[in-house]
């Protein structure tokens, strides 16, 4: 049975006697927009919600961080940090960071020409931003910005 | 959470001309949020782009997640993907409904993963205590 994680988290708060979370549920269709070219001929961004940085940058924080990182694409894995306001879902990846934030896995297959090139910095937020108000208005539209500068044809976003 | 502010970002990205993809592990979050594309994995959250030290099994799920960008052109279709996880045992934890909230406390704090990460964020000015 696939995990209805809304229902769960809903009925989980409302024991704590939190007042109940309302999710984003789209009233709308969503924008699209066509790829130019096939994916091996593209320039694909990446963003990750894991709260991922690099060493030598600075962490997040648990209170609604709406920043990001830019994280240079050939970063090692061992250079691969996480912080998230669950931590809990980050003991593999902090073993293994291509289990949630597939640099190594997205190199591969530009290696193999499956993808024409990885942007040269990707990104990672971490994605525990109650406020949707502060996603909508500070995440994502300097995220746009910053995959805009990428030069990027299309972007992989991996929700954690 | 995650799961949402991807869709919001997606959606605007998707509004401004960068075509998205979203690869997440919580379908019912992914359904309500709607992004343009997306494609499901039935894993444990912490594991949306594959199986820990599963190089075959990590290929195939983001493989098959960006395929969605050549097979999809119905605005807001979610592609599940086939790969199973084997062991069912963590569903039951991830759809309790217990009082409980595994959320650490929220401060504006810096949460390093590594003591050393603090300093050399310091060294590189990346910042301040």
């Amino acid at each position: 049975m696939t995990v209805e994680y809304m229902a769960a988290i809903r009925a989980r708060y409302e024991k704590l006697g939190y007042t109940p979370y309302r999710w984003y549920v789209a009233e709308d269709a969503p924008p699209f927009a066509p790829l130019r070219q096939p994916l091996a001929a593209s320039r694909l961004g990446l963003l990750s919600t894991s709260g991922a940085y690099a060493v030598g940058q600075c962490a997040y924080h648990y209170k609604d961080d709406a920043g990001f990182r830019a994280i240079p694409s050939d970063t090692a894995p061992e250079d691969l940090r996480f912080s998230h306001i669950t931590e809990n879902y980050l003991v593999d990846p902090k073993q293994d960071p291509d289990c949630i934030f597939p640099l190594g896995t997205l190199r591969a297959l530009v290696a193999d020409g499956a993808v024409g090139a990885l942007a040269d910095e990707v990104f990672s937020c971490m994605g525990g931003v109650y406020s949707q108000r502060r996603v909508r208005e500070e995440t994502a539209p300097a995220l746009l910005e910053a995959f805009q500068g990428q030069g990027v044809d299309c972007a992989l976003l991996v929700a954690m | 959470m995650c799961h949402q502010t991807v869709c919001l970002v997606a959606r605007h990205l998707e509004a401004h001309g960068i075509p998205t993809l979203v690869l997440g592990s919580a379908r019912d979050i992914l359904v309500a949020g709607r992004p343009p594309r997306a494609a499901f994995v039935d894993y444990p959250l912490g594991h949306s782009a594959g199986k820990p030290h599963d190089r075959a099994d990590q290929r195939s799920v983001v493989s098959g997640a960006l395929a969605g960008f050549a097979t999809i052109d119905t605005p807001g279709t979610l592609i599940d993907l086939p790969n199973a996880w084997g062991d069912d045992a963590w569903r039951s934890e991830a759809s309790s409904t217990e009082a409980r909230d595994t959320r650490q406390p929220r401060d504006l704090t810096p949460q390093w993963q590594r003591a050393g990460d603090r300093e050399a964020a310091i060294a590189s000015g990346a910042w301040a205590p």
